[in-house]
C-alpha cells in the first residue's frame, strides 16, 4: 500500500506541471490584465503600461513561466495583485472555511443520502421511494444560489433562526488558532464561539449539500436495488442469516462501492458549488475568492489556488481509493 | 476485516474533541462580549486592500482610513467644502505656491506620540522621497494623481512633482511648498491618501519598505497590521478568515469621542446578501444599496440616507474611432436624440438629475448657463441630414456585470439610449463587454470604439477633478485634440486666486458643452442604509461618512 501511495503522489508532479502550463497560457490569453482591474476608470493607457511593465507582463510568456516555476519550486506562490497579500497567506486564511463548509455539507449529504437511498430501495414503489426520488430530482434541479436565497429569506430574514452571512458573529471576538472556527472554539474552550460557528454553517451547508445529497440518494438506491437481486443475497437469506445481517454485511457493503466512488467525485465538485454558496452567504472561503480573482485577473491567486485545489482533489481521490479496501476486502491495493 | 461501526466513529470523534479541547490559549478580550448597543457591524462590498491609505485607492481601504486617520484639511460634514482637519487654518503666500498650515495642538497619535509640524513633514517627505516600487502607479495612485512625480523619478514617463518641500516652522506651523500654482491645493489634501501617520510607527514597522519584485510587490507589516493615526477609532484586528475588520474607540481622541465602542466592517460582496443580512439583524447598516431596494427598505423603517450626487454618467463619443463623430453636427444630433429625462425618471434612483455639465452642481465652477441639449429628435434628424450622416452606424459599447454609483443597471441604460438613437435613424451595433478589464480597456485605450457610456465619482470638491480628468489633454477615450481647450485648462489650473479660478472653470464648462466631446447624462445620488435604531451618521457626497457620530437610539 505504501508503494501505491508514493506512486500516486509522484503522479502529481507531471499533472501539476501540465496543469500549471495550461493555466498560465490560458490566463494570459484572456483579454485585459490585472492593470485595468487595479486602476478602474481612473487608469490612463500610460499608467496601465507602467503597471504591466512593473509586473513583468510585457515579457515573453515563457520567461514569465520560467520565473513562476522557479518561485513554485521554492513553494512561493507570489502575492495577490488585488489584495496585496501573499497567496499562501490568503489560502491559509480562506481554505479552512471551505473545508468546514464542504465537510459539513458532505456529512449532511452522506448522513441523509445513504439511509434515504437505502430505505427508498427497500420500499421500492412505495411512498418513501417516490418521495425521495422526486425530492432528489428537485434537489438536482434547484440552483444552489437560489436555494441559498430562499433558505435565508425563510430562516434568517423572517424567522431569525439562523444568521444569513459570514462564518461567525464578529462581536464575539473569537480567538483564531487554525482558522477552522469550530475547532478553534473547542481548542480555546470558547464554547460559544464554536457553537456560533456551527450555527453559521447550517444554512450554507444545507444549500451546498442539496445536489450531492440528491445524487447520493439516487446512486445508493440504484446500487442497493442491484445488489438485492444478486445471487449471494439470496444464498445468504437461504442459509438462514437474519435480515439485519444480510442487509448490513452483504447488501449495504457491496452497494457502497459505487457510492464511495461518487462521493470522491462529488467532494471535488463541492468546490465549484462552494463558489456560489460562499458568495450568497458571504462565507469566507476559497470559492468566492477564486471567483473574484477571475474578475480581477489576479494571476497569482488563480494559479496558486487552482494548483492547490488540484492537489487536494488528487489527495481526496487517493483517500477514496484507499477506502475501497476497507469497504471491500477483495479490492486490495498493491 | 470488519467495517468500522458508527459507535466506534462517534467515540473516536468524542476522544478527538476532548483531546483538542483547551489545547490552545484563548486571547479573547472579556469586554468584547459587552452590550451590542455600542457595537455597529456595517456591511461593505469588499475587503480593504491595504490599511496604509498612502498605498490605497479603493473605496473600502479609504473608508477604514477615514475612521483611523485624519488629514490636514477635511470635507465639511455632508458636503465637499474644505474645512479644518488637523490644521486649524491655512493660507497661501502671494505667489500661491507656499501654503502655511496652522496645526491643532494637543493631538496625539494612537501610539501616544505627539502630532506636530515635524510629523507632517515626515509624512510628506516619505511620499515625496518614495523609491523603487513605491513609485509604481498601483502603489501610490493618489499621490501620482495629485502630485505627479517624486523627488527622483525612476521612470521617464513620470511628470515632475508638484510637491516641493515641507518646512516645520514651529510645533504648530508647517509650510508646504509646491513647484507651481495648482487648483488641486488645498482640496486634494482632503484625500485619505494624505492622512498623517505616526512617525514613530512608520519607522518601527518599516512602513516605506515596499519590497519584493516588481511583479510580486510585498507590503510592509505597517500597511496590513499597524495603521497608526490620530482618528476617533483605533485599528484592532483584521480577521480575513471571517471577512471582518474591527476598530475600537480611541479613548484619547482630541475631539468629540466616538459614541460607539466598537465598529466592525463586515465584507458581504453580494448586494442581495447585504440586504438579507440587514433584515436578519446580522449587520446594522450597509453601503451600495441597489436603487430598487431604496424604497422598500425605507418603507420597512430602515434609516436610508441619500448622498448628495457627486458623480456623472456620460456618453462618450470617440472622434478617432468614427470620423463622422468629428463633425460637431453629428455630436449635437446625438445629444438632441437622447431622452435623458426619461432615463433619469425610469432607470435611476430617486433624486437623480439630468446633467448639464460634466460635473455636479455641488462643485464650485458649475455653470447653469451652458448650451443645453434638450430632447428634440426632429432637430437631431435635421442635423444628421445636414452633416450627410443620415445612415450613420455606430458601434455602441456597454458594460456587463457591473453596478456603479452612477449607473446601477448598465444594460437598461444601454437599451434606452440605443432606442433613442435608433429613433433618429442611427444604426446601433451593440458591443457588450465585461466591465473589468475588458470594457475599460476597450473604451479608454485604442481607437476602435465609437460611443460608450462611463462615469466618474469625484475624489474631492474640485472642478479639475471632474472636467480636467476628462478633457485636459488628448485621450483615447474621446479621440480629439483641441489645443485651445487644453490651454484653457492649463490657465484655470494655474490661477491662484480662488474666485478668479472658479470663473475660469465656469467658462470651461461652457466651452466643453459647446465643443460637446460627449453628452453628460445624469448625476445619481447613491444611498447608504442603517438599521432602524441607528442614528447620527450624515451621508457625504465624498463617501466621507463619520461613524464616530453613529449611535443606537
Amino acid at each position: 500500500m505504501f508503494r501505491f501511495i508514493v506512486r500516486r503522489l509522484l503522479q502529481l508532479i507531471p499533472t501539476l506541471f501540465g496543469l500549471s502550463l495550461l493555466l498560465f497560457i490560458w490566463l494570459r490569453r484572456l483579454p485585459g490584465g490585472p492593470e485595468t482591474a487595479i486602476l478602474g476608470e481612473r487608469g490612463t493607457p500610460e499608467m496601465r503600461a507602467a503597471i504591466r511593465r512593473n509586473m513583468g507582463l510585457d515579457e515573453p510568456i515563457l520567461v514569465q513561466y520560467g520565473r513562476f516555476v522557479r518561485r513554485m519550486i521554492k513553494l512561493d506562490l507570489g502575492t495577490s495583485t488585488s489584495t496585496k497579500r501573499a497567496v499562501t497567506t490568503e489560502f491559509i486564511e480562506r481554505f479552512p472555511g471551505t473545508v468546514e463548509l464542504t465537510i459539513t455539507a458532505m456529512i449532511i449529504a452522506i448522513g441523509v443520502g445513504i439511509p434515504l437511498g437505502y430505505l427508498a430501495a427497500r420500499r421500492r414503489g412505495r411512498f418513501l421511494d417516490h418521495a425521495s426520488v422526486g425530492g432528489s430530482l428537485i434537489g438536482i434541479c434547484i440552483p444552489v444560489f437560489f436555494l441559498g436565497y430562499v433558505l435565508k429569506a425563510i430562516f434568517s430574514e423572517n424567522l431569525h433562526w439562523f444568521p444569513s452571512s459570514g462564518r461567525q458573529d464578529p462581536t464575539l471576538g473569537a480567538t483564531r488558532v487554525t482558522n477552522f472556527f469550530v475547532l478553534d472554539g473547542l481548542m480555546t474552550r470558547e464554547w460559544d464561539a464554536a457553537a456560533d460557528a456551527l450555527w453559521h454553517l447550517v444554512l450554507p451547508s444545507i444549500a451546498l449539500a442539496s445536489i450531492p445529497l440528491a445524487i447520493i440518494v439516487r446512486i445508493t438506491r440504484a446500487s442497493v436495488l442491484e445488489v438485492l437481486n444478486e445471487d449471494f443475497v439470496r444464498t445468504a437469506e437461504a442459509k438462514g442469516l437474519t435480515q439485519q445481517t444480510v442487509r448490513r454485511r452483504h447488501v449495504l457493503r457491496n452497494a457502497m462501492l459505487p457510492v464511495a466512488t461518487s462521493i470522491g467525485l462529488l467532494a471535488g465538485g463541492l468546490l465549484s458549488g462552494a463558489v456560489l454558496t460562499e458568495t450568497v452567504f458571504a462565507f469566507s472561503g476559497i470559492g468566492a475568492f477564486v471567483a473574484e480573482a477571475i474578475g480581477q485577473r489576479d494571476y497569482p491567486v488563480l494559479m496558486g489556488f487552482i494548483l492547490i485545489i488540484a492537489v487536494v482533489y488528487v489527495l481526496v481521490n487517493l483517500l477514496v481509493d484507499l477506502s475501497y479496501s476497507f469497504i471491500d476486502p477483495r479490492v486490495r491495493v498493491r | 476485516m470488519r467495517a468500522p461501526r458508527p459507535k466506534v466513529a462517534i467515540a473516536a470523534i468524542a476522544v478527538a474533541a476532548l483531546a483538542v479541547a483547551g489545547c490552545a490559549e484563548s486571547n479573547r478580550d472579556d469586554k468584547s462580549g459587552g452590550s451590542k448597543k455600542d457595537t455597529l457591524v456595517f456591511g461593505v462590498a469588499g475587503d480593504p486592500k491595504v490599511l496604509d491609505p498612502s498605498f490605497a485607492s479603493d473605496g473600502e481601504s479609504l473608508r477604514v482610513a477615514r475612521q483611523v486617520f485624519e488629514t490636514l484639511v477635511r470635507p465639511e460634514e455632508g458636503g465637499t467644502k474644505v474645512t479644518p482637519g488637523l490644521a486649524e487654518s491655512w493660507t497661501p503666500d502671494a505667489a500661491g505656491t507656499t501654503w502655511t498650515f496652522k496645526l491643532r495642538s494637543g493631538v496625539k497619535f494612537h501610539d501616544g506620540t505627539d502630532f506636530n509640524a515635524e510629523a507632517v513633514c515626515v509624512n510628506f517627505n516619505r511620499w515625496y522621497n518614495a523609491k523603487g516600487l513605491m513609485q509604481s502607479p498601483d502603489v501610490t495612485a493618489y499621490w501620482q494623481d495629485v502630485m505627479g512625480g517624486f523627488a527622483k523619478n525612476e521612470n521617464a514617463d513620470l511628470p515632475p512633482s508638484l510637491f516641493k518641500s515641507c518646512a516645520a516652522k514651529d510645533a504648530t506651523t508647517v509650510d508646504l511648498s509646491f513647484t507651481r500654482v495648482s487648483s488641486k491645493i488645498p482640496a486634494a489634501l482632503m484625500l485619505p491618501s494624505f492622512s498623517i501617520h505616526s512617525p514613530k510607527a512608520l519607522q518601527e514597522f518599516d512602513a516605506s519598505n515596499v519590497a519584493g519584485t516588481a511583479e510580486d510587490i510585498k507590503y510592509p507589516a505597517y500597511a496590513t497590521e499597524h495603521p497608526t493615526g490620530t482618528g476617533p477609532f483605533k485599528f484592532k484586528t483584521w480577521d480575513v478568515a471571517n471577512k471582518t475588520l474591527t476598530l475600537e474607540r480611541n479613548e484619547d481622541y482630541s475631539g468629540a469621542k466616538a459614541k460607539l465602542k466598537t465598529l466592525i466592517f463586515k465584507t458581504i460582496s453580494d448586494e442581495n446578501a447585504r440586504k438579507q443580512a440587514l433584515r436578519s439583524g446580522d449587520i446594522q447598516g450597509y453601503d451600495l444599496v441597489g436603487p430598487a431596494d431604496v424604497e422598500p427598505l425605507k418603507s420597512e423603517g430602515f434609516n436610508m440616507l441619500t448622498r448628495p450626487a457627486f458623480n456623472v454618467l456620460y456618453l462618450a463619443m470617440n472622434q478617432k474611432g468614427n470620423p463622422k463623430l468629428a463633425d460637431i453636427r453629428v455630436r449635437q444630433a446625438i445629444a438632441y436624440a437622447l431622452n435623458r429625462q426619461q432615463l433619469v425618471t425610469s432607470k435611476l434612483p430617486p433624486g437623480a438629475k439630468v446633467a448639464d455639465n460634466f460635473m455636479p452642481d455641488t462643485v464650485e465652477g458649475w455653470n447653469g448657463d451652458v448650451t443645453k441639449y434638450t430632447y428634440d429628435p426632429a432637430k437631431a434628424k435635421a442635423l444628421l441630414a445636414e452633416a450627410g450622416a443620415s445612415n450613420l452606424t455606430l458601434k455602441f459599447h456597454y458594460p456587463t456585470e457591473v453596478t456603479r454609483p452612477y449607473m446601477p443597471n448598465p444594460k437598461d441604460i444601454f437599451e434606452l439610449l440605443s432606442a433613442d438613437l435608433k429613433a433618429v435613424g442611427i444604426t446601433v451595433e451593440a458591443i457588450p463587454l465585461k466591465w473589468s478589464p475588458d470594457y475599460l480597456n476597450a473604451t479608454t485605450s485604442g481607437s476602435k470604439h465609437d460611443i460608450h457610456f462611463l462615469g466618474w465619482t469625484g475624489d474631492y470638491g474640485d472642478a479639475y477633478n471632474f472636467i480636467g480628468t476628462f478633457f485636459d489633454r488628448p485621450k483615447d477615450e474621446w479621440g480629439f485634440n483641441n489645443k485651445a481647450l487644453f490651454d484653457q485648462f492649463k490657465d484655470a489650473d494655474s490661477t491662484a486666486d480662488i474666485a478668479a479660478r472658479t470663473e475660469k472653470y465656469k467658462a470651461l464648462n461652457k466651452s466643453v458643452m459647446e465643443f460637446l466631446p460627449g453628452v453628460p447624462i445624469s448625476h445619481s445620488p447613491p444611498a447608504i442604509v442603517f438599521g432602524k435604531d441607528v442614528t447620527g451618521v450624515k451621508a457625504s457626497p465624498l463617501t466621507d461618512e463619520r461613524y464616530a457620530t453613529a449611535e443606537f437610539k
